[in-house]
């Protein structure tokens, strides 16, 4: 049961999207995020769709992958679209109940809400998807590298989400293996009031505690060992080197930023264009 | 209680892209009193057959039977089948918790419902069997030595009771004298108590020295089962497995190969002292 959660999920397939750059990869999600902020016509999001999904396409992660990340915020797009629907103010009163009532321009701007929010863990994942933790906080890391003048720990920040993704497996390997010992104990996880639920979840959380702060020290003596000091004068095994793809890719950004810039425009100009 | 297992197949992550097949079609019989070593190379489903035993996983397909009922057949009796069958697992000093020794031995009697008499009669004699000194039953379980705590965490499955006792390499990493100490134990539980144990175990000399019969895991299936005499004559088999012979049989294969008469099915130290001193005897007559 517990070995189904899964967090950050890379999906090993070999393609274009996989290929590309960590760094590159990471501007254009950051560019795909502000974008899509400012997107403000049904065309506009039909043009993101048309775009996202010919991406989804060329990285050959089936698109249910793609949408598990929905489910998990599922409750908030519900959230957000009752909030919208129901709590906009406008013209084009369709249906009214004391405080709710429902309009024209809830319905279309809790529609637009919902796409946003759907578009933007999709877009997000395809990142996490298409993209190992390893290379992906080596990114990071080279994106961060402006902001060390200002004291900011680039490489540190770095290395800690390396370590922390890389034993999260680890340490839900070590819940289930404790649970089974406790149950075979005659420990009962499922039954019982709220109190007792909440107390049987020490036997758990104690060794994994310790086992998680004996796992840190023993890493960090492995590293010393190793005479790690943090980003001084540290050269890599695999150097990120943008290659011709890496260019393409960025220069789509480009267009596609100018794209949804001109159908802003054209969406305030043009009066057919919702 | 005799323990039956039919035609037991189980599969990991069933239905997606990590599927795989731990157990394929075992079926075992283990006897009342019997003292069982199970071997088998990493990933033949020893940990994944034990486990079934007492009902943590359940099997994809096939059954237990426990004298003969279906152990998954009741839910609310499976408590009471852990606590019929104690399984230590690999490394079982990682799951103590509590403030002190003896509060950690009878987490399971607790769990068990059992009276506050019995309780504490069941933990004394479990800590007394695994030779935990009465000095050091209200310290904290995290001062005590690797060996030490690999013993009290091994008394928190035997306060229970079982009738059967299943432990999964109790001796990995610990010291000599460690390992000593939990085997005679063991043995000592097995004879005086007469409960039926289940070594996992990948120390041939250790399985050798104790067990009636063996059985051989091999990719998910049983290739073999007999006395250690009947198992380890087949060395070929074994080392074709992945496995090996006690390092004793190996010396007296050589010996017979330099000429001199001796046995070849010589598996336990003791038996090669008794044969080694013979042979000296008869060489200097």
């Amino acid at each position: 049961m517990i070995r189904d959660i899964t967090i950050g999920q890379f999906y090993p397939v070999d393609s274009l999207i996989h290929r590309l750059d960590a760094r590159v990869k990471l501007t254009i999600t950051f560019i795909f995020i502000i974008t899509l902020f400012m997107v403000n016509s049904f065309v506009g999001y039909f043009f993101v769709i048309a775009a996202l999904g010919a991406t989804i396409k060329t990285s050959k992660v089936p698109l249910k992958f793609m949408l598990k990340g929905i489910k998990s915020i599922m409750i908030i797009i519900l959230f957000t679209a009752f909030i919208n629907l129901f709590m906009t103010r406008g013209e084009q009163v369709i249906w009214q109940w004391g405080v709710l009532s429902l309009t024209l321009e809830g319905i279309i701007l809790a529609t637009k809400m919902c796409i946003r929010l759907v578009l933007l863990i999709v877009g997000s994942s395809i990142l996490t998807l298409t993209t190992t933790p390893i290379q992906l906080t080596d990114g990071i890391e080279y994106m961060l590298r402006p902001f060390k003048k200002v004291g900011v720990p680039a490489h540190e920040i770095a290395m800690m989400m390396t370590i922390a993704l890389r034993f999260i497996p680890t340490l839900l390997d070590e819940t289930d293996k404790i649970m089974k010992a406790q149950q075979a104990r005659g420990a009962d996880f499922d039954t019982g009031s709220l109190m007792q639920k909440a107390k049987s979840l020490i036997p758990i959380l104690v060794p994994l505690f310790i086992s998680a702060f004996r796992r840190a020290e023993e890493l960090a003596m492995a590293m010393e060992a190793r005479c790690y000091h943090g980003d001084e004068n540290r050269t890599r095994m695999n150097r990120m080197r943008m290659q011709k793809r890496d260019y393409h890719a960025l220069a789509m950004g480009v267009v596609y930023i100018l794209i949804i810039f001109g159908l802003r425009y054209a969406a305030r100009v043009l009066p057919f264009m919702i | 209680m005799s323990i039956k297992i039919n035609q037991l197949t189980y599969i990991y992550n069933q239905g997606t892209a990590f599927e795989k097949k731990a157990l394929d079609d075992v079926s075992l019989e283990i006897k009342k009193g019997e003292f069982v070593g199970l071997i088998g190379h990493t990933g033949s489903g020893k940990s994944t057959l034990i486990q079934h035993l007492n009902g943590i996983i359940s099997p994809t397909k096939g059954e237990i039977l426990l004298d003969g009922e279906n152990i998954h057949k009741d839910k609310a009796k499976l408590k009471e089948v852990r606590r019929r069958i104690g399984l230590a697992f690999q490394y079982p000093e990682y799951q103590l918790f509590e403030m002190t020794v003896y509060k950690d031995v009878a987490f399971g009697p607790t769990n068990m419902m059992q009276s506050k008499d019995e309780i504490h009669k069941n933990v004394v004699a479990a800590l007394e069997t695994v030779g935990i000194a009465h000095d050091l039953y209200e310290k904290s379980p995290f001062e005590l030595s690797g060996g030490q705590k690999r013993r009290v965490a091994i008394a928190g499955v035997l306060a229970m009771n079982p009738e059967v006792l299943i432990l999964d390499e109790p001796t990995a990493g610990l010291d000599p004298k460690g390992r000593d100490e939990i085997l005679q134990a063991i043995k000592r539980l097995h004879q005086e108590r007469g409960i039926t144990v289940i070594l996992v175990s990948h120390s041939m000399e250790d399985v050798a020295k104790l067990v009636d019969r063996i059985i051989v895991m091999h990719e998910g299936k049983v290739a073999t089962t007999g006395t250690p005499k009947e198992v380890f004559c087949h060395v070929k088999e074994l080392e074709a497995m992945g496995l090996a012979a006690p390092q004793v049989s190996y010396v007296f294969a050589a010996l017979k190969e330099k000429g001199f008469d001796v046995p070849i099915d010589v598996f336990t130290i003791e038996e090669a002292k008794n044969v080694l001193l013979n042979l000296v005897k008869q060489v200097s007559v």
